[in-house]
């Protein structure tokens, strides 16, 4: 069967959209092809700077005929329904319909046959619309067809296009269209320098074989691979190792097509720079690869650089060129990291009294010292010094404003560190300036020492705070201030370092501290003994509330402006934020494989707030119903919620409350009734102990008297307290169960 | 032509390897003019790129044009970044299909072969705030070191280009610096001659560079400065208003009130590098000045070079 060869010949195509554009083009070619019924065998894309193609082989000749049944009025329907019934099915004729009967009687079918078409013809349609409707990121027009209105555009000019279509036993077909003044045809060019001539293809195989002579390398992974080998062992040859950087090698790989890898070097002196800071210099600015030593993993002073053509003198000019360019790039970065340790970290800080965090949210300075009170409250909580943490949280953010960091953002906070180590900070310090924005993604380290565990929680809290507290919250896809990484960085921080955290007061009291208003945190800090309590009685967000009111009222009001009143209001954002690390809590979870009914169950209790808590929950209560013991509880409790569920709804009241021993008749009844008190009790002791494998042990020793309860006893009774009596009962099962789980939010 | 002189070779000459870029445009059928008298930011802010690029007639022109970049001073200490500059501009409208290897033959002139350098077109996609223009192109490396732009006009002054202007801009001192094997811009060799009669690129601007940097950074009048921005503006709304014909359908007075646009432009640039002007109104100047830009560009379409 034919096959199709598609080339889209242009001036240079931006590295970073090249893969994705050889999807797309792939994409879109065969899903017409599989639309026009021209199911193809494979296909396959490819990209270069000045190019992209597609081969796609074992395309049918022709389209398969195709035969519509078109269903019509009954015989003898009045003559209008026949006429449109003609008209819409393209007959001459009535005669030209067959009759076919059914159980309501006879009636006409029409019959249409639509002939395939060839496939060069259907695929010369295609093109073109596929071309007019690229999804490139960004477009453009040129030449002088760019004045005449619908002009082509595409990424960059499009000079040719080759696309032809045949068996591999015979001449292809060109496919006949033009686009924009440019005629399909079957001729290219190779390298731009190297091998400049056009020439004439026939299929896909001699057309890769081609280039491959005019000195392309059609396939960006083998570009990619040429990079790698021949940079490694360049590196090796000289006793070096590559730093390996794929991100830098596809980069490079989209901006030649014939990779010639080059090794240049540097003045030994810049090996005093950090390395990370040469690396950056060098891959952000030259795209080139630095080389280590093997064995002690430090740069040495060479580069490798990736040269698009084979120089006349072996490259010998360009890499003296690069070397230059190199040396230039090393002076600035040299001479910006020496200026930066001329100055102190902290002498930089009253310059962040000027910068303007955000708007509604104060200055720089502002923040740090949010931060700084923040790390200082964590310290104890988190085992860390809080002198330390309180210092790495002064100085976290100084190296925002070093010459390095303005010229290389990615490098914020190891810089930092580099700076506190230079001027002989404590190591916890130095530690905590580079490790407090981490963990950065899902991949990245998460802080482990406790003084950077304080400064990380601290600057990931006033964030998430501070930008709930203006209402910036993320929405659908849109995160500006990644505040849903902020909050999994949370989450992370306390689980892997199992930290007893319990945010709510946490959350609250900083809501205060955001607060720009003066007066307003003034009266707020009036309020801690009070919130204090609060905090103590473990009440539900509604109670805090109320409760924080009647405070408010019966004892400060005296002293209290509305000021208090809007205090009490931090309620309600702490309470969405809370449920903003839940729902971040459960899609982390549930990525580890957690259940996410599991999850829910657990959130659905009150005043969970303590994330380290909900994980050891959910995990206990994945291990119980793994068992049969689990398993058949949790039948039980269901069942008892349902039929709680549909009593308490007819009898328009609720059974919550204690069982009266008295009412209790039958043994089995009594045998739960006895229980359930135990188990309520046990559980309770567990979970004051958090151990919550051994509250669902307890829960588990209901189930032999639930399930008696169930088998034996009626509990739609004739005598009404009876009745009400069982139903209190069964109400009981559930709530000794709530002390673990909501046992209604878990399926099966 | 005759034969080259070897103290204009581009390789040790940097006005040698201006006029090398001026005769091979000039071959090309471009008309070579002489730098705009006003100050400005780029070769771009020149009439002949900013409004010629807009309307339907064609247009080939190539020029030097000094460039001030007030925050760029380094009181002459840095080797190569310089608050005055030259940039070498080719403008072509429009653009012609084979601009990318007249650009990569203008290089052959200046002794940057391709057989032996390693050229390349790497993305950067240009855009002027200020002048309300944007273009899809590239930054040309020769051996890892940017040397041009070359941009494909889109828009310009808010006005969609039609049809679409090539933009070719040379960094002269850079490429200079390259030919000649120089790492310190003051170093080059400006007439290509040697021992008493050489002159260098530091002979003719060290000086200039340490008095502007101190004049941008230090001195410059920022009250005078402040005024001169609103007369500007002012004047270059009252000169377009004044331009316009009863019906509004043509204009006589673009190019006067597009020099008060540049004007604003530079004033900006100045208040900028004296630091007095805060990131939040950094973002209004910019606009102020962009609605000029645009005005004028407006302006510009209905006179006659602007194919009204």
């Amino acid at each position: 069967m034919p096959d199709l060869l598609l080339e889209l010949f242009s001036e240079e195509i931006p590295a970073r959209m090249q893969a994705r554009a050889a999807d797309d083009l792939k994409k879109m070619v065969t899903d017409r092809l599989v639309a026009a019924g021209l199911v193809y065998e494979g296909a396959k894309a490819f990209a270069t700077p000045r190019r992209l193609a597609l081969t796609v082989q074992g395309i049918p000749a022709r389209q398969p005929d195709l035969k519509e049944e078109r269903k019509g009025p009954k015989v003898g329907a009045p003559e209008q329904a026949i006429a449109g019934f003609m008209k819409a099915a393209g007959l001459t004729s009535i005669d030209q319909a067959k009759v076919q009967a059914d159980k309501k009687g006879d009636f006409y079918v029409a019959i249409t046959e639509r002939k395939g078409r060839d496939a060069t013809d259907v695929i010369a349609e295609m093109i073109p619309e596929i071309v007019r409707t690229f999804p490139w990121p960004k477009q453009m027009r040129w030449g002088a067809d760019s004045a005449r209105p619908g002009a082509l555009t595409w990424v960059r000019p499009l000079h040719s296009i080759i696309a032809t279509f045949g068996p591999e036993t015979e001449e292809p077909a060109v496919l006949a269209f033009e686009i924009g003044g440019i005629k399909a045809g079957n001729e290219t060019r190779g390298h731009r320098f190297m091998a400049p001539g056009s020439f004439k293809v026939r299929r896909f195989d001699d057309y890769v074989a081609a280039l491959e002579k005019a000195r392309v390398v059609l396939d960006p992974a083998r570009r990619m691979d040429i990079i790698r080998t021949d940079a490694r062992n360049l590196a090796f040859a000289q006793g070096h190792e590559l730093v390996e950087d794929e991100g830098l090698t596809a980069e490079v790989a989209g901006l030649v097509e014939w990779p010639v890898p080059l090794m240049g070097s540097f003045d030994k002196d810049f090996l005093a720079i950090p390395g990370e800071v040469i690396r950056s210099t060098i891959r952000a600015n030259q795209k080139c690869f630095v080389l280590r030593d093997p064995s002690s993993s430090r740069l040495v002073n060479k580069f490798i650089l990736v040269s698009n053509i084979e120089a006349s003198d072996g490259g010998k000019a360009i890499v003296a060129g690069n070397e230059r360019v190199i040396r230039a790039r090393l002076s600035d970065a040299k001479f910006f990291y020496e200026t930066d340790l001329k100055k102190k970290l902290e002498d930089r800080l009253p310059k962040f009294e000027s910068i303007v965090f955000h708007e509604k949210l104060g200055t720089q300075a502002e923040r740090i010292a949010r931060i700084v009170s923040l790390a200082g409250q964590l310290a104890p909580v988190v085992g860390a010094d809080a002198a330390k943490a309180e210092r790495a949280a002064r100085l976290c953010k100084a190296d925002l404003l070093t010459e390095v960091v303005g010229e290389f953002p990615e490098l914020q906070g190891l810089m930092g560190r580099y700076y506190a180590q230079a001027q002989n900070e404590d190591e916890a310090v130095a530690h905590a300036i580079e490790d407090h924005y981490r963990p950065k993604g899902p991949e990245d380290l998460v802080p482990a020492d406790p003084v950077s565990i304080a400064v990380a929680l601290a600057d990931k809290i006033d964030t998430l705070v501070g930008f709930w507290s203006i209402d910036e919250k993320p929405t659908g896809s849109k995160d500006p201030y990644a505040l849903r990484r902020a909050a999994l960085g949370v989450i992370r921080i306390v689980i892997d370092n199992q930290l007893r955290l319990p945010l709510r007061r946490l959350l609250w009291r900083h809501f205060g501290a955001v607060a720009r208003d003066e007066a307003l945190a003034s009266a707020f800090a009036a309020l801690h003994p009070i919130h204090d309590d609060i905090a103590n009685i473990s009440a539900t967000d509604i109670e805090l509330a109320m409760k924080l009111e009647v405070l408010v009222s019966a004892k400060e009001r005296s002293i209290a402006s509305p000021k208090l009143i809007e205090a009490h209001s931090f309620v309600t954002p702490t309470r969405d934020l809370i449920a903003f690390f839940a729902d971040r809590l459960k899609v982390q979870l549930r990525e580890q494989g957690a259940r996410h009914d599991l999850v829910d169950a657990v959130f659905a209790l009150q005043g969970q707030d303590d994330l380290l808590m909900v994980v050891r929950r959910v995990e206990a209560l994945g291990q119980f119903l793994e068992t049969d013991d689990g398993k058949n509880l949790l039948a039980g409790v269901k069942r008892a919620s349902n039929i709680l569920r549909i009593e308490e709804k007819k009898d328009g009241r609720s059974y919550a409350g204690a069982v009266d021993a008295s009412l209790l008749k039958d043994a089995e009844e009594k045998a739960l009734a006895s229980a359930v008190a135990t188990a309520k009790r046990e559980t309770a002791t567990a979970v004051g102990k958090e151990d919550f494998a051994a509250a669902m042990r307890a829960l588990a020793k209901l189930r032999p008297t639930v399930d008696a309860f169930f088998d034996k006893v009626t509990v739609n009774a004739d005598d009404k307290a009876v009745r009400a009596n069982r139903l209190t009962l069964l109400n009981e099962i559930r709530e000794a169960t709530r002390a673990v789980a909501d046992f209604s939010r878990i399926e099966g | 032509m005759p034969a080259a002189q070897a103290n204009l070779d581009p390789s040790r000459s940097f006005q040698g390897l201006i006029l090398a870029l001026q005769e091979f445009w000039a071959g090309q059928g471009c008309v070579i003019l002489q730098p705009y008298d006003m100050e400005v930011g780029a070769g771009t802010f020149h009439p002949a790129t900013t409004l010629r690029a807009l309307g339907p007639k064609p247009w080939n022109a190539a020029y030097v044009q000094p460039s001030r970049r007030p925050k760029d001073g380094r009181y002459g200490e840095n080797p190569n970044r310089l608050q005055h500059y030259y940039q070498f501009q080719v403008i072509l409208k429009p653009s012609p299909p084979d601009l990318q290897q007249l650009y990569l033959d203008s290089l052959k002139v200046i002794g940057i072969s391709s057989d032996l350098h390693d050229i390349r077109f790497v993305e950067d996609d240009w855009e002027s705030p200020t002048l309300g223009a944007w273009g899809l192109g590239w930054e040309c490396w020769c051996d890892g070191m940017e040397v041009s732009q070359f941009t494909y006009f889109q828009q310009v002054a808010g006005v969609e280009c039609a049809p679409v202007a090539g933009e070719l801009t040379y960094g002269l001192e850079r490429l200079a610096m390259y030919v000649q094997g120089v790492d310190r811009v003051y170093d080059l060799n400006f007439n290509g001659l040697d021992g008493d009669r050489k002159v260098t690129y530091g002979d003719v601007f060290l000086q200039a560079e340490r008095e502007y940097s101190k004049h941008n950074f230090e001195v410059a009048d920022t009250g005078m400065l402040f005024e001169q921005f609103k007369m500007a503006e002012q004047a270059c709304k009252k000169y377009l208003n004044a331009g316009y014909n009863a019906e509004r359908t043509r204009h006589g007075m673009a190019l006067p009130a597009y020099d008060q646009c540049i004007k604003a432009s530079h004033v900006f640039n100045l208040l900028d590098a004296r630091g007095v002007i805060s990131v939040t109104e950094r973002q209004s100047y910019i606009l102020r000045v962009r609605e000029l830009a645009k005005a004028c560009g407006e302006a510009w379409l209905m006179t006659e070079a602007g194919g009204a």
